[in-house]
C-alpha cells in the first residue's frame, strides 16, 4: 500500500535533482561560477536594458544559465524542461506580447520607483523563504528521507528514468487524464477561434489546375455599335 | 480491496476508459468527415452514452483503482448512470435544435462526452488529486460549450464568464486542497481520513476545508458562489444550458458528498456547519431572488440554486437516509429540469426566433394544451407540491434532517420553498389565465417526446418511486 499509494509527495523533491554535498571543485566550479554570474548579469539586464526586446532576450540568457545551474546538480530533466517551456514556449510568447502590443514602455519606466517599495517586499519576502528552506535542510539534513519516493542514486538511475517510473506506473492514471484535459483544451482552442469565412480570396491550386481554355475564355462577339 | 494488478485497474475504469477512447473516434470521425458530419457525430455520441451508461447498469464493479485513487461502488455507480441520462437528453435535445442555435459543430458533441468523461471521474475520485483532474476535465469542455455559438455577443459573455470565475473557484480549491494535503498529509481521502481520526484536527485544516468547500459551492452555483449562474444560463445556447443545469450539478454533488463522507467524516462538525449555511443560504436566495425574472432560462438559474440549497439539506444530514435522499433529489431535479428545458426550447415564434419572456406563455392552455398541461405539472414538482415527484424529494431531505436533529435547517427550507412556490405558480397563472399573445410555432417531435416522458416521470413517480428509492438506499450505504 505504501508503495502503490500516490500521495503526490515524492514528485517535486524528486525533480529538484540530488544535492551536492562535496564542495564544488576545478571545472565544476568554473562552469558553476560562469553560470551563476551570467545569470545574475543578464537578470539584473532584464530591468535595465532600454529596449523591451532586449529585456526579452536577457531573460531568455538567464533561463540558459539557469539551465546550466539544474544541469551541474544533476537535474538534467528540470534543466531540459526550463528550456523546452521557458524559453521556446514563454518567452516567445513574450517576445510576441513586446512586438505586437503598443505598450509606451519609457512611461512604465517613468512610474517604476513608485512601485520600488512593493518590489522590495516581495523581494524580501523571497529571501525569508530561501532563509527559511535552506535553513530547514541545515537543521535536520535528513528531511529528504521523509519523502514517500526517495530520489534514486543518480549513479544508477538518471533522474529521467526516475520521473519516468513513477510518472507511467504509479501516476499513469492522472498522467492519461491530463492529456484529455490538454486534448480538450486544444480542441476548446480549435472551435473558439477558427474561422472558415466564405468571402475572401483563397489560392485553390486544384481549381487552377483544373481550368481550361474552355471555362476559363469566353470569347464575346461584340456587334458595331451596340457595346456589351 | 485496492486491485493489485493494472488489468484489474483498467477492468474497474473500464466504463470509462471506453468513453474517452470513443470521444477520441467520434473525433476522428468529425475531423475526417467534415462539419457537415455534425449530426451523426450527434448520434454516434449519444449511443456510445447510451452504451456506457448499459454498461455501468449491468457491470457491478467494485473495488479501488490505481493505488486508491478512483473508487467504482454502488453510489458511484447510480449517480453515474443519473449524469450520463441526463447528458443523453441534453445531447439529444441538442441535436434537434442544433442548427437554430448555431451550434451544429462536429465538436459540439465530442465535448458533451469529454466533459461527461470528467464527470464520471469525479463521481469515482478518491484522491484529491483525481477530485480536480476530473472537475478540469469537465469545467475546460464546459466552458467552451458556453461560449460555442461565437456570433452571439451573449454567448460569447456567458463563457468568458464562466471561465474566468470558474478559473477562480478552481484556484481556491486548489488552495484548499494544498492545505488539506500539508496538514494531514495525504492526498487519498482514506488516509486523509485515517490521519483526521488519528489527531486532533488543526486550525490550518479549517482553513483548507472551507476553502475546498467554497470551490464545491461554486461549481453547484450555491450561495454565495452563485453569482455567475443567472447570466451564464441565460447567455449560453439553451441546449447547452439544459446540459449545464443537470449532469455537471449531479456530479459536483457527488463528488462533494463522496469527500465530506469519507475524508472528511472523521470532522463532521466542521463541514457540517458550512454546509448548513450554504444550503439556508441558497435556498432562501433561490425563492427570494427568482421572484423579480422576467425570462424563464434566469428563472430556471434561481431555481436551480434554491435545488440546489434543498439537495444539500440532505448532505448535511450526513447518513445513510440523507444521503439517499440526496440522490433521489438529484435523480428527480435532473429530470424535471431537462423537461423545462426541453419546453424552453420549444417556446419560438412563428419565424423561429426565440421568446424566452415567462410573459410569452401567456394562453398556451389554449394554443398547446399538451405542452401546458406539462409545464404545470412540472412547475407543481418544481415547487414541491405532493403528489409529484418533486415533493418525494424534498420529503427525503427533510426527514434526513429532522433525524439528524437539523430542525433549523428544516423549518427554513419548508417556509423557503413555500416562498419559491409563488414564482412556480406565476408561470402556471400566465399560462392558464393570461391572454394568449402570439403562439409559438410547433415543437419538433422529439422535444415532444422528452418532455412528455419527464412529465410523466413526476406525476407517475408516485407508483414507482420506491424502485428509485430502493436503488438510493443500497448505493447510499457504500458511502458509509
Amino acid at each position: 500500500m505504501a508503495g502503490a499509494c500516490p500521495t503526490g509527495r515524492g514528485l517535486l523533491v524528486l525533480a529538484r535533482g540530488k544535492m551536492k554535498k562535496a564542495p564544488i571543485m576545478g571545472l565544476q566550479a568554473l562552469f558553476f561560477y560562469l553560470f551563476a554570474f551570467v545569470a545574475i548579469a543578464s537578470a539584473f539586464m532584464v530591468i535595465w536594458a532600454r529596449n523591451p526586446v532586449h529585456s526579452v532576450l536577457f531573460l531568455i540568457l538567464t533561463f540558459f544559465n539557469a539551465a546550466g545551474l539544474f544541469l551541474l546538480t544533476g537535474a538534467e530533466f528540470l534543466a531540459m524542461i526550463l528550456l523546452v517551456v521557458y524559453v521556446g514556449a514563454v518567452a516567445v510568447l513574450f517576445l510576441f506580447v513586446v512586438m505586437m502590443l503598443d505598450i509606451d514602455f519609457a512611461k512604465l519606466r517613468s512610474a517604476a520607483l513608485d512601485y520600488a517599495p512593493v518590489g522590495v517586499l516581495i523581494g524580501l519576502i523571497l529571501a525569508a523563504e530561501l532563509v527559511v528552506v535552506i535553513g530547514g535542510s541545515v537543521i535536520s539534513p535528513d528531511i529528504g528521507k521523509t519523502v514517500a519516493n526517495p530520489i534514486p542514486d543518480l549513479a544508477t538511475r538518471t533522474n529521467t528514468a526516475a520521473l519516468g517510473d513513477q510518472l507511467y506506473t504509479t501516476y499513469v492514471y492522472f498522467f492519461q487524464i491530463a492529456g484529455l484535459v490538454l486534448l480538450v483544451a486544444m480542441i476548446g482552442a480549435i472551435v473558439l477561434t477558427l474561422r472558415h469565412r466564405t468571402n475572401i480570396k483563397r489560392q485553390d491550386i486544384a481549381a487552377q489546375v483544373a481550368r481550361s481554355p474552355e471555362t476559363a475564355v469566353e470569347v464575346v462577339k461584340v456587334k458595331p455599335g451596340q457595346g456589351l | 480491496m485496492i486491485a493489485e494488478t493494472l488489468s484489474a485497474s483498467l477492468h474497474l475504469t473500464s466504463p470509462e476508459i471506453s468513453l474517452g477512447i470513443g470521444a477520441l473516434v467520434l473525433l476522428m470521425v468529425g475531423v475526417f468527415a467534415g462539419n457537415r458530419s455534425a449530426g451523426l457525430v450527434n448520434s454516434l455520441a449519444i449511443l456510445l452514452l447510451i452504451g456506457v451508461a448499459a454498461y455501468v447498469f449491468v457491470t457491478p464493479l467494485d473495488g479501488l483503482a490505481f493505488g486508491g485513487v478512483f473508487k467504482a461502488d454502488a453510489f458511484a455507480r447510480f449517480m453515474k448512470i443519473a449524469a450520463l441520462l441526463a447528458a443523453i437528453v441534453s445531447l439529444f435535445m441538442a441535436g434537434l435544435r442544433a442548427k437554430a442555435e448555431q451550434i451544429d459543430q462536429f465538436e459540439f458533441p465530442v465535448l458533451v462526452v469529454l466533459a461527461t468523461l470528467g464527470m464520471m471521474l469525479m463521481i469515482s475520485a478518491n484522491s484529491l488529486i483525481s477530485v480536480y483532474m476530473g472537475l478540469e476535465l469537465q469545467s475546460l469542455a464546459l466552458y467552451v460549450l458556453a461560449a460555442m455559438n461565437r456570433d452571439s455577443t451573449r454567448s460569447t459573455e456567458a463563457g468568458l464568464k464562466y471561465f474566468v470565475l470558474g478559473a477562480l473557484s478552481s484556484g481556491m480549491m486548489l488552495y484548499g486542497m494544498s492545505l488539506v494535503y500539508g496538514f494531514t498529509g495525504n492526498t487519498g481521502f482514506a488516509e486523509i481520513a485515517a490521519a483526521l481520526s488519528a489527531e486532533t484536527r488543526s486550525l490550518g485544516f479549517v482553513f483548507g476545508l472551507v476553502f475546498v468547500l467554497s470551490g464545491f459551492a461554486f461549481k453547484i452555483s450555491a450561495v454565495p458562489f452563485h453569482m455567475w449562474t443567472p447570466d451564464v444560463y441565460e447567455g449560453a445556447p439553451t441546449p447547452v444550458t439544459a446540459f449545464f443545469a443537470g449532469a455537471p450539478k449531479v456530479a459536483a454533488i457527488a463528488m462533494l458528498a463522496r469527500i465530506v463522507s469519507s475524508a472528511f467524516g472523521p470532522v463532521v462538525h466542521d463541514w457540517q456547519q458550512v454546509i448548513v449555511f450554504i444550503s439556508i443560504a441558497s435556498m432562501l436566495l433561490g425563492s427570494f431572488a427568482a421572484i423579480g425574472q422576467t425570462n424563464i432560462k434566469r428563472l430556471m438559474a434561481y431555481s436551480s440554486i434554491g435545488h440546489m440549497g434543498y439537495a444539500l439539506v440532505g448532505l448535511a444530514a450526513h447518513s445513510v437516509i440523507g444521503t439517499s435522499g440526496l440522490m433521489i433529489y438529484m435523480a428527480i431535479y435532473v429530470a424535471m429540469t431537462l423537461g423545462a428545458f426541453a419546453i424552453i426550447m420549444c417556446m419560438r415564434t412563428a419565424e423561429g426566433q426565440p421568446s424566452e419572456n415567462i410573459e410569452d406563455l401567456a394562453g398556451l392552455s389554449k394554443s398547446n394544451p399538451f405542452m401546458a398541461l406539462v409545464l404545470t405539472a412540472l412547475m407543481f414538482s418544481l415547487a414541491g407540491i405532493p403528489p409529484l415527484a418533486g415533493f418525494f424529494a424534498k420529503y427525503f431531505v427533510f426527514v434526513a434532517a429532522i433525524e439528524a436533529k437539523l430542525y433549523a435547517l428544516a423549518i427554513i427550507g419548508v417556509l423557503a420553498s413555500v416562498v419559491g412556490a409563488y414564482y412556480y405558480l406565476r408561470v402556471i397563472k400566465v399560462m392558464w389565465f393570461d391572454d394568449a399573445k402570439g403562439g409559438f410555432a410547433p415543437a419538433s417531435a422529439g422535444l415532444k417526446l422528452v418532455y412528455g416522458l419527464s412529465g410523466l416521470f413526476v406525476i407517475a413517480y408516485v407508483l414507482f418511486g420506491s424502485i428509485l428509492g430502493d436503488a438510493a438506499d443500497a448505493a447510499a450505504k457504500s458511502l458509509f
